[in-house]
């Protein structure tokens, strides 16, 4: 067995915030072997990018260390100075963010920030040769059209081939470890595997230590060497990734596994009437050219759709970024403008001016993806559930509000005692009993969930997942459910269509669409997320 | 510990952390404190200087002057004019038949002073604490109307100009389009007339009182605020809990007023002790150049101007100088204090 090249002792960190001192990681220990990716597995606010950032001391200067050590190459990372520091960031550890439109500098040319970091590195390499080393790592890394693209801003790159940058930026000088912060997680399914493929193969090749944080289970299977489970600051179990899927040691590893998403939605009557009919709808955002601000073109966000939703059944819209899903979600809503008919009952919603459907509003409700964000951070809970009541029941007695805000938050699982709270007391799942709430209180027939679980942990998608089912059971309600997980709408969806590029490519019941996908992008999908 | 009586109750947790995040910044909170009480003292200038008595006893009767009017005849004057209070033999008249309470400095902003050693303007003495203007009239007196008279119009004119650059930059940035680049065009050319050749203009021909100027001055400065707004707002109506408001059924006011004007207020909030600042001098160089508040009212730049006359007498400019540059320098280090505490980059 090798030795480690990187060991992290003990470490403890903690953040001061005026005279308080709050502990978020306790006694870690982990080390990073050549040529082996360690994965760090934990739920969000786990710890595990604060660790790894302060490998590189990458975390502001709030944080303090009350104890452990870092070593790397014989040094403890925690205590060199800032000129050794800035030696190993970039040369001898390079890192990889979550975020690749927020971690390229949107003003400079990626070619330029490519040799941006050979210059800082290896300052004696002419232009013409860093020229030939940018271009070359490009290629490396599977960018389409490199001697184009070496020009190219940030902008004009897709969310892959900002990552593909990335990586390049953080191998270009061959480090001996890369840290990985969640890479694949802000992409989509099919272009996440493709940069898995991409991280694996350079590994191969250049020998070097990964260390991968990431939420997501099934990405650990396919590339860990050795996994490590977070908790709430503390490494709760470290093993070999076969031993911790097949007899996981401790609970909550036990708990991370089991939370897949998983069971079949509730069986539902066939025979229902149509609540919702589109027909041919479209979504087109003008591109505008010129002083005189010309229509040039359209952006054909959704382009010529057509659907309907039984009563009381689940429609899940399925697609990568980009495909319009969300957007044909919010045009039935009348969230944004649209061409087309859409039929809600008896009401043809396209026809009806703002007035006349604001009346309607409380029968069809909407769930957001970023359950925080969609909650104003100045309003209490009460308040934010109670908002819709305001405008659609307005003879309401103060009392009778409080109970029906009561009696809504205990149907979702929140504790009515904390309905004077404000939304930052509270966790990223409850954020979405929240949100469901506030719609659910309106009694609404029908309520669009535009990836209602994509932003939380699995265990808590789970919850959230269970909690709708049972509501369109008791309420009979109807649900639009959008989402680019597969797992997640198999559990939950009776009938799914899959979109791309604006229009839908596959539409049936959920159980043949699962069984024998027609299409071959449906395919490619499901072998991504299914594998 | 009266500081400690300052610290407003019911507040939310976030707005209770910005107030004690104030509070530790000893300059802005010393400084508030210090204006407030400023404020308030000049607030009762009538009581303080006056050339009517604040109570009289005459005749086992108790006379309030600074309410009434009072006949000389009441206190056994010959002629029905009003009382002069000032004159020797009114005072005689009532100190035979009981006793008055005269204000600490005798003199109101327009009382002339004929008593002089000198001629006006007369030098610091004990009764003319800071000596008198060129009419004879104590500057004392007129630097405490003076303030008040300033930092009313600066809070009159504060509150509407925010008001209308609120609502008119909420507006914009709500509804965008059309409406925001209209706005936005007319606002640039708005702002660049020439204010002060205008109000010359206007000064000749109607005689500017406190409401004219405030009128012609909000006409051509409620766009300070417009800018911030506008960009919240735009940025705003894009959260998704705005979305989730629209989806909700809420109305466009509404929605401006409960969800995204909050988050403007912070800007606007953080603004406004500079606007203050500025609107008292714009009031004052008004005055000074001669086409602000009517002829006779007290006005901090009335009394530069004839600092500037008066050379001879430094203790006109001097005395003035000082008032404005306490007042500014007080607004200033609020606003400081303020800006400080809102900046969301001093939460953690």
């Amino acid at each position: 067995m090798t030795s480690p090249v990187l060991k992290i002792k003990n470490l403890s960190i903690s953040f001061k915030m005026g005279k308080q001192i709050t502990p978020v990681v306790h006694k870690v220990n982990l080390e990073l072997i050549k040529g082996e990716t360690l994965a760090l597995v934990g739920e969000s606010g786990s710890g595990k990018t604060i660790t790894a950032m302060s490998i590189l001391r990458l975390l502001p200067d709030s944080a303090v260390y009350p104890c452990g050590t870092i070593e790397f190459e014989g040094k403890d990372t925690l205590t060199v100075s800032q000129k050794d520091l800035r030696q190993i960031r970039g040369n001898n550890i390079g890192v990889i963010f979550q975020q690749p439109m927020t971690s390229l500098n949107p003003l400079h040319r990626i070619g330029k920030q490519l040799k941006e970091s050979i210059f800082l590195h290896q300052p004696e390499t002419t232009s013409q040769k860093a020229d030939e080393t940018a271009l070359f790592w490009l290629k490396k890394v599977g960018l389409k059209n490199p001697e184009k693209r070496v020009n190219a801003f940030p902008h004009e790159l897709s969310g892959g081939e900002r990552q593909r940058v990335m990586i390049a930026m953080a191998l270009i000088n061959k480090p001996d470890i890369l840290i990985a912060d969640e890479p694949t997680t802000a992409l989509d399914v099919t272009v996440q595997a493709q940069i898995l493929e991409l991280i694996k193969d350079l590994q191969n090749e250049m020998g070097m230590a990964i260390l991968f944080i990431t939420h997501d289970l099934g990405i650990v299977k396919k590339i860990a060497d050795q996994v490590a489970v977070m908790k709430d600051g503390h490494i709760v179990e470290t093993d070999r990734p076969h031993k911790i899927f097949t007899s996981p040691s401790h609970a909550y590893t036990r708990h991370l596994i089991n939370s897949e998403p998983k069971g079949q939605p509730d069986p539902v009557d066939a025979g229902n009437e149509i609540l919702i009919r589109i027909e041919h709808l479209k979504v087109w955002f003008p591109i505008q050219k010129g002083i005189l601000r010309r229509t040039v073109d359209h952006v054909k966000a959704v382009n010529d759709i057509s659907l309907s939703i039984k009563k009381g059944h689940t429609l899940g819209i399925v697609g990568e970024s980009g495909s319009g899903k969300s957007t044909a979600g919010f045009a039935l809503l009348q969230l944004n403008k649209s061409q087309g008919t859409i039929l809600f009952g008896e009401n043809s919603l396209n026809d009806l001016d703002s007035s006349r459907i604001r009346p309607l509003r409380k029968r069809m409700q909407i769930i957001f993806q970023d359950p925080f964000g969609s909650l104003n951070p100045r309003m209490s809970v009460a308040q934010i559930i109670g908002e819709g009541l305001d405008i659609h029941t307005p003879g309401l007695t103060l009392k009778e509000k409080q109970a029906r805000i009561i009696s809504v938050m205990e149907k979702v699982g929140l504790d009515p005692a904390s309905r004077s709270r404000y939304p930052n007391e509270f966790s990223g799942g409850q954020h979405q009993r929240i949100a469901i709430a506030r719609a659910l209180i309106l009694k609404p027939e029908f309520i669009v969930l535009d990836e209602p679980t994509s932003s939380l942990d699995r265990s808590v998608q789970f919850q959230v997942l269970e909690l709708l089912k049972a509501l369109q059971k008791e309420f009979g309600l109807t649900y639009i459910f959008i989402s680019h997980d597969l797992k997640v709408v198999r559990s939950i969806c009776h009938d799914i269509v899959v979109m791309k590029d604006g229009i839908i490519v596959e539409a049936g019941n959920s159980d043949r669409i699962f069984s024998h996908p027609e299409h071959e992008y449906t395919r490619k999908l499901m072998n991504t997320a299914f594998n | 510990m009266a500081l400690m009586k300052l610290t407003p109750i019911n507040l939310t947790p976030i707005n209770r952390e910005r107030w004690n995040r104030f509070k530790a910044n000893k300059r802005g909170y010393f400084s508030l404190y210090l204006f407030g009480i400023l404020f308030v003292i000049t607030l009762f200038s009538e009581l303080i200087a006056n050339d009517k008595p604040l109570l009289i006893y005459y005749d086992s009767q108790v006379y309030c002057p600074l309410i009434t009017e009072y006949a000389e005849t009441q206190f056994g004057g010959e002629f029905e004019a009003p009382a002069d209070y000032t004159d020797a033999y009114i005072i005689d008249k009532i100190n035979e038949n009981g006793w008055m309470i005269n204000p600490i400095i005798p003199f109101s902003y327009n009382t002339i002073n004929y008593k002089l050693d000198s001629p006006a303007p007369s030098a610091p003495s004990r009764t003319n604490w800071l000596g008198t203007d060129d009419r004879g009239r104590d500057v004392v007196a007129r630097l405490l109307y003076g303030f008040r008279i300033s930092v009313l119009f600066g809070l009159t004119l504060t509150f509407f100009a925010s008001a209308i650059g609120i609502v008119a930059g909420a507006v914009q940035g709500y509804y965008g389009g059309l409406v925001d680049i209209l706005g936005q065009r007319f606002i640039e050319i708005w702002s660049s007339l020439p204010t002060l050749f205008l109000l010359i203009i206007l000064s000749s021909v109607v005689q500017p009182n406190f409401w004219w100027l405030l009128g012609i001055t909000l006409l051509f400065g409620w766009m300070s605020l417009v800018g911030v707004v506008r960009a919240e707002f735009l940025r705003g109506r894009n959260f998704e809990y705005v979305t989730a408001a629209k989806a909700l059924g809420l109305s466009n006011v509404k929605i401006i007023f409960r969800h995204i004007l909050p988050n403007a207020m912070i800007a606007s909030i953080t603004f406004m002790p500079f606007i203050l600042g500025g609107s008292i001098t714009t009031l004052t160089s008004l005055d000074f150049l001669g086409f602000g508040l009517p002829v006779g009212s007290p006005s901090l730049g009335e009394l530069l101007a004839q600092g500037k006359a008066n050379i001879q007498a430094p203790w006109l400019g001097l005395s003035t100088f000082a008032v404005l540059s306490i007042m500014l320098s007080l607004l200033v280090f609020i606003g400081e204090g303020v800006r400080d505490a809102l900046d969301p980059r001093k939460n953690y």
